[in-house]
């Protein structure tokens, strides 16, 4: 089971234990992690599953995908290190990933 | 050239049983069904028989009905085969009459004019507004009469959409029915009585247009402040923008904000009316207030569909559609799919991933406004709930003659004291 650190804007640090195959953003829910949205269920079409990226994890979570990269670019506090969360697979890989939660989901 | 004006007489399908009714005889564009609030079992009926339809004839011409959530979020998906162009709503107007508005709008276009403009209404600036909103609302919940019967779509819903337009762009508040006046005129069908042309709604317009350049003139000589204008006026990316484009995101932030928040705060007192149960979880509980206001929205869809046209020819839901074809996305339909919501016809406060509704519709479009509407209707509720046990229908509410907009003209309430 991976190990995901989700930082919450106002610096509380959830540690969690993730399942092979779910989604960070499916991770995040699961956990009660506040800050995530989900408003479109995980069909990267709402853009409100935000998070930023450790930069250190970068490399290994990758860039966004085709689809994803318009959504994220609507958003006003896109940076470097954005991801739609719903848009990421939690697998062995991904053991030990932080990510930062953004003050809002737009 | 004349203005098209629409006649609906003939094909109302009031009255006529949605699940025996000839598929090619639906025409869900029709208001007549909408305002006599029987407009859901032909949802209903085309989801289960003919997800992707099509009307061949109607007062407005051919379009496609899409029905079920999934075929939304494909179409949503795909901008680049649906287009926003030339508009959403049903009937095509002369581009001379159009204002240039990123609603309608493409990428690239679209993108680079709504990133302009969108920290506007962004989270972190409607912090700075709750507060004065907040002032309105309680000035207008401790005006209203006790123990009386009055209607609540003037009293509160259209009085105070329009008092937090006018604290939004901090309009003269004197002069704040102006905003719902020329928010009417953009949506004025001509010939159904506000306007009997396009010419005549567009000169009007101009002189919002005038209106509007003064205060921005005023507000561009003055220190940044927190209201709309007055951040257009200081945005490194707004500040330049030309008159009519100024005009296009002006009405467009007018519009998108009236008849909607509107029309949810009349939805919201008339759906616990009828599920006290739900009235009841809502005061033993208020912080479910926020979830409520996701259920009220989706309950209500304030606005039945938007259009989308299809730019080559393409496929969807197994049927072919053709370059230029009319697309209506009908999201009253989508917030009712049981393959998607649980239970979609009972109204819960408390329901599971209440927010994965589809009234903001979905995709690059999806609402820019959408926050800015959550906020305003939470703050009305916490100050509803500090003030009165109930506030209970007492009479019948008129809907409004239109398939796009879902809203009221009428509800007769009276509050009962905490
Ligand atoms: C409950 C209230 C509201 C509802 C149900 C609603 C609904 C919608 C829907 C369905 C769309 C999608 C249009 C499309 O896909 O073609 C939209 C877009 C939009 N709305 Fe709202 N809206 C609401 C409140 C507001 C408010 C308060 C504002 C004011 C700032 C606003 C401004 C906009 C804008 C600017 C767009 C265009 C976004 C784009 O094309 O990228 N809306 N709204
Ligand atoms: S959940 Fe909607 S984009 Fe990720």
């Amino acid at each position: 089971m991976p190990r995901i650190t989700l930082i919450e804007h106002n610096g509380t640090e959830h540690a969690v234990d993730a399942k092979n195959g779910d989604s960070l953003m499916t991770t995040a829910i699961k956990h009660r992690v506040p800050g995530i949205d989900a408003d479109c269920g995980g069909a990267c079409s709402c853009g409100t599953c935000h998070v930023f990226i450790d930069d250190a994890w970068l490399g290994k979570v990758g860039e966004p995908g085709p689809f994803e990269e318009p959504m994220l670019d609507l958003n006003p506090e896109r940076a470097a290190n954005s991801r739609l969360s719903c848009q990421i697979d939690i697998s062995d890989e991904l053991d030990g990933l932080v990510v930062r939660l953004p003050e809002f989901q737009f | 050239m004349e203005a098209p004006v629409i006649k609906h007489s003939s094909r109302s399908l009031v009255g006529r049983d949605a699940w025996t009714i000839p598929l090619e005889e639906i025409d869900l564009a029709h208001p007549g069904i909408w305002q006599a609030n029987e407009y859901l079992p032909f949802l209903a009926r085309l989801r289960k028989d003919d997800p992707v339809h099509y009307c061949a004839h109607s007062p407005v011409g051919a379009y496609w009905s899409v029905t079920r959530y999934q075929d939304i979020m494909t179409m949503e998906a795909a901008p680049h085969l649906f287009s926003s162009e030339p508009t959403i709503g049903i009937v095509d107007v002369l581009p001379q009459f159009t204002l240039p508005m990123f609603i309608a709008m493409d990428p690239p276009k679209h993108d680079e004019q709504r990133k302009t403009v969108q920290g506007v209404v962004a989270p972190n600036n409607l912090k700075n507004l709750e507060g004065l909103i907040r002032q309105r609302v309680i000035t207008i919940l401790d005006s209203l009469p006790q123990g009386e019967t009055f209607n609540w779509v003037d009293r509160v819903s259209r009085e105070l959409t329009t008092q937090m337009l006018a604290t939004l762009f901090d309009f003269p508040f004197e002069e704040r029915n102006k905003l719902t006046y020329w928010s009417d005129i953009a949506t004025a069908i001509p010939g159904a009585g506000l306007v009997n042309s396009y010419e005549e709604s567009f000169e009007i317009l101009k002189e919002c247009l005038a209106y509007f350049m003064r205060l921005w003139r005023e507000r561009a000589a003055k220190a940044p402040g927190n209201d709309l204008i007055s951040m257009l006026a200081h945005g490194e990316a707004t500040k330049n923008m030309p008159p009519m484009e100024f005009l296009g995101n002006l009405v467009l932030l007018i519009v998108g904000g009236n008849d909607t928040t509107r029309n949810s705060i009349t939805g919201g007192v008339l759906a616990l009316n009828e599920y006290p149960q739900e009235y009841q979880k809502l005061r033993d509980n208020p912080a479910l207030i926020p979830s409520m206001v996701s259920e009220i929205i989706r309950w209500q869809t304030p606005l039945a569909y938007m259009r989308r046209t299809a730019k080559v020819d393409t496929e969807l839901g197994g049927k072919h559609i053709k370059a230029g074809d009319k697309i209506l996305m009908w999201y009253a339909s989508a917030n009712r799919d049981d393959a998607v919501i649980d239970r979609p016809d009972e109204f819960l406060i408390d329901r599971d991933r209440v927010r994965q509704h589809l009234s903001f519709g979905t995709g690059i479009h999806r609402c820019m406004g959408n926050r800015l509407a959550e906020m305003q209707l939470r703050v009305l509720w916490e100050e509803i709930l500090q003030r009165f046990h109930k506030v209970e229908v007492v009479g019948e509410p008129v809907r409004i003659y239109s398939s796009f907009v879902k809203g009221y003209t009428d509800l007769p309430v009276r509050l009962i004291a905490r």
